[in-house]
Order: C-alpha cells, then sequence, then structure tokens
C-alpha cells in the first residue's frame, strides 16, 4: 500500500515535469482570456507575436550555443551591433538596403568565429569570453555611431549638416511591414525558428552538436571534431543573433545606442524556460519559440489588466524559477 | 583471434606492465583477474586504444595492427565498457541516438536525420538482447545497468569483435548481473569474444572458460577454468611477500567508541555492523568496488541513511551531512586526496586549520597569530616537510599532502578517524610515517577504521578487521589469525560461493 502512494506521487511528478511549462502557458491564456475582453483576438494575439519576435530570435541564437554546452552572452550585443551597422551604411554612407542587410549577418558570423576561436584556441570558458566580447562589441558599437543614434535626417557631427542618406524603404519593411496582415518580423521569427528545430532535430549536424554539449569526450570518440562544430555553432549563433539585429533596428527605424542590451536576459530567460517545455531538458528551438512566448503572453496581459510596469520582472523572474525547478530538480533525482 | 605479445608500459617511475601477454579466442569469455595494481585495466585500456605508446606487438588474426587511440580500436572491432559508463553516454539523448551513435557520426547518415530507420535499428539491437528499454527513453532516465545494456547494445551495432568488460558487475545487483551474464552468454554464441575482468572470483568461475592472471604487472598464466579454483587463483594473484613492516605499539583497548547497526544507504551499502573500541584499529578489508569508500562516506554523513544508525560513545545519532559528523566527533581522512582531502592552492597553514578554524577566531575574525601558532606545532607534531607554513600545498610531495589532510584532524576533538586508503599513491618512507601518526591516534584513546585494499598492509596494521563485499560485511576477522589468502578469499565473495556449494 505504501508502495502504491509513492508511485502515484512519482507519476505526478512526471507530468508535472513534461507539461509543468504547457500547462502554465495555457492558465496564462486562460486567465487573461476569461478576465480581459480584448486579450484573444486577432490583433492583441499578433500584438503578442510581434512583441517577442526580436527576442525570440535573440533567445535561439543563444540556444544554439547552449547546444554545445556554450553560453553566447554577447548575443544581444551582436543584435545591437547590426542594426548600428544598418543604420550607418544607409543614413551615413548612403547605401542601399542590399549592403545594409548582407554586412550586418557578415559581421554576425565573423563575430561569432572571434567567438569560437578564443574559447577553442585560447581556451576560455564560453561564458567569459562572451561576456568580454559582449563590453567589446558594446564599445565598438558606441564608437562606430560616435556616440549618438543614427536616424534619418540626424545632424551630423563636425558641422557636416543633415545627413542626406535614409532608412531605406525595403529595410524597414523587415521590422515594420505585413505579408497577409500578419507582422514581417513574426514571419522572421517562425521561418528562424521552424528552420533552427530542424537542423538540431533533423540533421545529423544539429545531432553533432548535441552529443558534444552532452558528454564532449564520448562525442569525441565517435569519431566528431569537436572544434569544428563547436565553430559552426557559434557561426550560426551569431548568424541568427544579426538577423535578430536587422529586425530590431528595422522596427526603430533607427540605430540606437546599445539597442540589443536589454534583450539579453529576458533571451536568456527564454532559453532555460524552453528547456523545460515537454520536459526535454535541453536546450531546443521549439522550446525556446514557446519561452519567449510564454512572457510575452504575461507581460501583455498584466499591462493590459494595468499592473504596474515597473514590477513586470518580478513575473519574469517567478516564471523563470518554475521552469528551472522543474528542469533542475529532477536532474538531481 | 586477439594476440597481445610482450607489451610493456612504463609510466613516470613506474612500470605498469612488464613483457605480458594475452590470447583471446573468438567466441571465448576470458576473465583477466589480478589483485589491484597487478595491470588489468592498464592491459585493456592499451587494447582499447586508451593509451597510445607501449612496447610489443598487437596482432588479430596474425595481422598486425597498431593502436593508438580508441577510434582504431573500435576500426579492428575491440569496445571497451568502462565501469563508469556515463564517460561513454550523451545522458541528455534517446537510447536510440546512443546506440546508433556511430551509425550517425560515421556518416553513412545522409545530412536529414533518418530517425525511423534510427529507431527501428536500435529496438532491433536492444530485442536481440532479449532487453525491454524504450528506445525514446531519454539515457539519464536509465538505470547503470540499463546504461551497461545500451553500451552492450552499441558494440553490437557496430559489429565489434572483442568486448571488454571493466568491472561490470561492481555497481549491479545480483538480478541485473544474472541479466549480464545471461547477454554475454548470447553474445559469446554469435561468436563474439567477451574480455571480463572481475574482482569477484566467483563470479568469473561463473561465466568465464579461460583466465589470465596478472601480478604487479607481470604475466602469470592462463589457465582453463575447470583446472582452476578459487583457493588456486587467489594463491597465484598473490605469492608475494610482505615487504613492509609495521611499528605496532601496544596499547590498551577499552570501551566501544562507535557502534553501527544495520546500517544501510547510498553507494550500495547494505546492513552494515561494526563496532570501533577507544585505542583500537579497525581494518575495512576489500576490493576495489567492494563498499568502502561508500560506508566510509556514509558514516561520514555525505549520501542518503536509509536504515540503522551510529551511536557515539553511546549517544545516537544520523548524520545528515559531513558538518553534522565532525560536530559528533568523527573525521575522516578521504581517498581521493587532491579532490577530497586538501585545497591545493591553498597554503598548509590554511589547510591545517580549516575543520577547526572556529577556535581561532574571536568574534568570527581570524585571528592570524593563534592560526600561525596552531599550524607550526601540528606540522612539527605530524612532521610535514615543509619550508614554511606558508608553502602552497600543490608544491609538496604526495606523502606530505596525505600528512597534511590526516593533521588537520589532529587539531580537532575527534573521537573516531576513518582513513580510506590513506597510503595511496605515497612513496614507501611516508608510509611508515603514516602509520606512526595512526599508532599516536590510538595511544590517545582514539579509535580508528582503517579502510584499504592493500591487505598486506591491513593485517599488519589493524587489531580485527571487517571484509566487505558488495557493499556487505561478509566476514569478521581477528588480524593476528588471518591471512592475505583468506581475506582476499572473503573479499572476492568466496564466502557466498562456499554457502551456495
Amino acid at each position: 500500500m505504501k508502495n502504491k502512494t509513492k508511485k502515484k506521487q512519482f507519476d505526478l511528478f512526471k507530468i508535472l515535469y513534461k507539461y509543468g511549462t504547457i500547462m502554465v502557458i495555457i492558465a496564462a491564456i486562460l486567465f487573461f482570456a476569461i478576465a480581459l475582453d480584448n486579450f484573444f483576438n486577432f490583433n492583441n494575439i499578433t500584438n503578442i507575436f510581434r512583441s517577442v519576435s526580436i527576442v525570440a530570435l535573440i533567445a535561439l541564437a543563444i540556444t544554439i550555443s547552449l547546444t554545445i554546452d556554450g553560453f553566447d552572452l554577447s548575443a544581444a550585443t551582436i543584435a545591437g551591433f547590426s542594426s548600428v551597422i544598418a543604420a550607418k551604411f544607409m543614413v551615413v554612407w548612403e547605401l542601399g538596403p542590399v549592403p545594409a542587410i548582407i554586412i550586418p549577418l557578415v559581421v554576425g558570423v565573423l563575430i561569432g568565429c572571434i567567438n569560437a576561436f578564443l574559447i577553442i584556441k585560447m581556451n576560455i570558458p564560453d561564458m567569459l569570453t562572451t561576456l568580454s566580447m559582449m563590453f567589446l562589441l558594446t564599445g565598438v558599437s558606441i564608437t562606430f555611431q560616435q556616440g549618438s543614434a543614427i536616424y534619418n535626417f540626424m545632424p551630423l557631427p563636425n558641422n557636416g549638416g543633415i545627413a542626406s542618406g535614409t532608412m531605406h524603404e525595403a529595410f524597414l519593411y523587415l521590422g515594420q511591414g505585413e505579408l497577409f496582415g500578419i507582422p514581417v518580423p513574426v514571419i522572421i521569427m517562425l521561418s528562424v525558428a521552424t528552420l533552427a528545430h530542424i537542423f538540431l532535430n533533423h540533421t545529423k549536424y544539429g545531432r553533432y552538436l548535441y552529443m558534444i554539449g552532452g558528454n564532449q569526450e564520448a562525442a569525441k570518440l565517435s569519431g566528431i571534431s569537436i572544434n569544428k562544430y563547436k565553430l559552426i555553432a557559434y557561426m550560426i549563433s551569431g548568424l541568427i543573433a544579426a538577423i535578430g539585429g536587422l529586425v530590431l533596428g528595422a522596427r526603430l527605424g533607427s540605430g540606437e545606442v546599445d539597442a540589443g542590451g536589454p534583450y539579453l536576459m529576458d533571451a536568456v530567460a527564454a532559453s532555460f524556460i524552453g528547456f523545460s517545455i515537454f520536459g526535454i531538458g535541453k536546450p531546443n528551438a521549439f522550446g525556446t519559440l514557446l519561452g519567449a512566448l510564454l512572457m510575452g503572453i504575461l507581460l501583455n496581459g498584466l499591462v493590459m489588466m494595468n499592473f504596474p510596469y515597473y514590477s513586470q520582472d518580478i513575473v519574469k523572474g517567478f516564471v523563470l524559477i518554475v521552469a528551472l525547478s522543474l528542469t533542475y530538480y529532477k536532474q538531481m533525482r | 583471434m586477439l594476440k597481445m605479445k610482450s607489451i610493456t608500459k612504463t609510466f613516470p617511475g613506474v612500470k605498469a606492465l612488464d613483457n605480458v601477454d594475452f590470447e583471446v579466442e573468438l567466441g571465448e569469455i576470458h576473465a583477466l583477474i589480478g589483485a589491484n595494481g597487478a595491470g588489468k585495466s592498464t592491459l585493456m585500456k592499451i587494447l582499447a586504444g586508451a593509451y597510445g605508446g607501449y612496447e610489443g606487438d598487437i596482432f588479430i588474426d596474425d595481422n598486425k595492427i597498431t593502436m593508438n587511440n580508441p577510434i582504431e580500436a573500435k576500426h579492428n572491432g575491440i569496445v571497451i565498457v568502462y565501469q563508469e559508463v556515463d564517460t561513454a553516454l550523451v545522458p541528455h539523448l534517446t537510447v536510440a541516438e546512443n546506440i546508433m551513435m556511430d551509425y550517425i557520426v560515421d556518416g553513412k547518415n545522409d545530412v536529414f536525420m533518418n530517425w525511423k530507420y534510427i529507431r527501428k535499428q536500435a529496438k532491433q539491437e536492444l530485442d536481440a538482447l532479449d532487453l525491454d528499454i524504450n528506445v525514446n527513453c531519454l539515457v539519464s532516465d536509465l538505470t547503470l545497468s540499463e546504461k551497461q545494456m545500451v553500451l552492450i547494445g552499441r558494440a553490437v551495432f557496430h559489429k565489434a569483435k572483442y568486448l571488454i568488460l571493466d568491472e561490470p558487475t561492481a555497481p549491479l545487483s545480483i538480478e541485473e548481473t544474472e541479466k549480464l551474464f545471461e547477454i554475454v552468454r548470447k553474445l559469446k554464441n554469435d561468436g563474439m569474444s567477451v574480455i571480463f575482468i572481475s574482482h569477484r572470483l566467483d563470479e568469473v568461475f561463473k561465466i568465464c572458460e579461460k583466465i589470465t592472471v596478472l601480478k604487479d604487472g607481470k604475466y602469470v598464466g592462463t589457465f582453463a577454468t575447470k583446472e582452476m579454483t578459487i583457493d588456486k587463483s587467489v594463491e597465484k594473484m598473490l605469492g608475494r611477500k610482505l615487504e613492509n613492516s609495521y611499528p605496532k605499539i601496544k596499547v590498551d583497548i577499552n570501551e566501544t567508541l562507535l557502534e553501527v547497526k544495520d546500517f544501510s544507504g547510498t553507494g550500495g551499502v547494505n546492513n552494515v555492523n561494526l563496532n570501533v573500541r577507544s585505542g583500537e584499529i579497525v581494518g575495512l578489508a576489500g576490493l576495489v568496488g567492494g563498499g568502502k569508500t561508500e560506508l566510509c562516506k556514509l558514516l561520514f554523513g555525505e549520501g542518503n541513511i536509509l536504515q540503522g544508525e551510529i551511536k557515539l560513545k553511546g549517544k545516537g545519532f544520523k548524520p545528515k551531512t559531513p558538518a553534522d559528523a565532525v560536530q559528533m566527533g568523527l573525521a575522516l581522512v578521504p581517498e581521493e586526496r587532491r579532490k577530497e582531502g586538501i585545497l591545493v592552492n591553498e597554503s598548509v597553514e590554511t589547510n591545517l586549520t580549516l575543520p577547526t578554524l572556529d577556535k581561532y577566531c574571536k568574534r568570527s575574525f581570524m585571528q592570524k597569530g593563534k592560526i600561525k601558532k596552531a599550524s607550526v606545532e601540528s606540522i612539527d607534531k605530524v612532521g610535514i616537510k615543509t619550508p614554511s607554513e606558508k608553502q602552497l600545498i600543490a608544491n609538496l610531495s604526495g606523502g606530505n599532502q596525505q600528512k597534511v589532510a590526516i593533521g588537520k584532524w589532529f587539531l580537532s576533538d575527534a573521537e573516531v578517524f576513518i582513513f580510506d586508503e590513506p597510503t595511496k599513491g605515497v612513496d614507501v618512507g611516508s608510509k611508515a610515517e603514516i602509520y606512526e601518526l595512526i599508532g599516536e591516534l590510538v595511544a590517545q584513546g582514539k579509535g580508528i577504521i582503517y579502510a584499504s585494499c592493500e591487505f598486506n598492509e591491513i593485517l599488519g596494521l589493524t587489531d580485527r578487521v571487517y571484509v566487505m563485499y558488495n557493499g556487505t560485511v561478509v566476514k569478521e576477522l581477528i588480524s593476528e589469525e588471518t591471512t592475505e589468502e583468506e581475506l582476499l578469499y572473503y573479499s572476492a565473495g568466496g564466502a557466498l560461493n562456499e554457502k551456495q556449494n
């Protein structure tokens, strides 16, 4: 008899572990849908999706680095830097939208390479490498924009008159446009998430990343080239972060100072909430997307209920604690 | 057929293997036995490509092969399953992926994962072994024995011809061991050779056809199991003279200090009964995997006590953490000195005063003068050879490091000292000094538990000895009246065999 009750408890925990986060999401949606009249309409839902798109993209970048048991803290700064590059190219240097899109992406990949080089060849721990890179890039970015935001018709320094270039329409479309009524940032977010999901779960390269992250020694002895795939992971991470940066820049219509920085912690939280989705227990694209959405739903709903904006971080922190407990409590057993 | 000829392997300062021969036919189960330090694991690690750089030749079917890394070994059909199975598994991937790891990596797979095939094939491998493990399960959710099976499944998929199992049964229950043996027999019938490293002679005699014995890095011989007995194997494994002498001081043995009753808990410690009296050195003899370290740690509050309690000077308690145990008057000198016994990058002084730092503090502020005084005194008393008390421990020799690990408890008021393999990796001179220190402790009326797999050491040093096998005490002996042969016999599970026959 005693044994039986024990087994039942165990099962309850298993369900919680597997579906806990999903249940929180559904509960949040139900709660807001009942409490608020205009929560569950198309406009508000697109609104939520659009509001999380940048966080989600940066979180996906971090997720890729997490799969190899790394941690790309520079992802948000890469995004900010890439928005600044795009803005400066168009507004100050008067280049078209094509280089303003391509070059930031290339820069993102290059920064990923530098991160990987420092981690692999200099043997600096992942988190410290990318932390240093975060500081470095923040500085480089502000220096590149000469200390101020870059926007249409801005006054140029040294009495250079008014900037004659503008943020191009085609570029702004990335952040502000709509396709079949769906905001373009949402389409980009969903596409990247889908591609990342396919890459991680359905190609062997994705599996290599997980093997390296799960047990580097075993992966090495199976014949996987560890360094090569670490490099690839950080390159992809840089690329996705730069995509996030383009969306960010197009959304703002300018190159702001430290535009990416504030997204870092939300993105990290989204990636880790992602661990707990369906009890997967490891970084995954789908979970990260849901993690970002969960936070977006909560914030959106709370704002609509007049919850003070300055207390929002309490909610974020609480959700993160619940999700992490679900993931790590199990590992302890 | 696999043949290793005149294999010699030297580590800095030690000749681990000296001209060892080893031969395995296809389709046989071959045991490799020897006392601790005989070179079994070293020989198998060479065969599995874990060590490059050995002298001698390895042949498979009369073709000479080189063996410089594990991948080369795998290509030659040699797979090893280490006792620490987790080193070869990716915990948060599924069983299917772990079994099919080689397939996924070898590039026979397209860019896209062929999930259907991977799951089907993995399931087939498990079915062929008669195993009921869900291939979609995460490896981190498996039991230890199931993890072993996953690795064996991987070897089978890899079409390995020679499977090395390094102490596979040490962490398994009796049922799990039976299951493993069933599978091993099945593999043999399918033409695979299994090399079985084990300390458990009763098991060796159960499933192996041939036995190769190593002793002190040298080849003793290969024998058919039919012509051997447990007694004879023990004889072959030992046959060594006692080299060390032990400064035994006669000390009066007084009242019981420590009493442990029906004690079970994590790490497989099962129903242990023992007691230690004042002025007595009690040995804990057993082979690697016998449960000595686990018992020592459990007594010291590291792990969960499931049953039973400890009585110290008649006062019962159940330590939940090592801090509780220290509070009650226990001290532990752990087996992994560098990892658990000392802070390598700190000074001798810091290490010596760590457990008793409270004594040298005034309102939580450390008093440098008192700390220095206490450290200098105990450096002198314990005989640590160091230029000053400020010296970093990393720069001391192994023996002196161990003396610090012991010396830190001298300053405490501990009543019972637990030593877990204190002379491991310590030179002969320091060994004698450590024995002397232990002698001093008993002269002060303390009680000692001395765990070791060096049986001559146990015999020379202790008054009484408990022999451990499979997490439990199987025999209590008076040290003066027993022999190394008897200790090895019981710690290899001989007593269980006796009962069965």
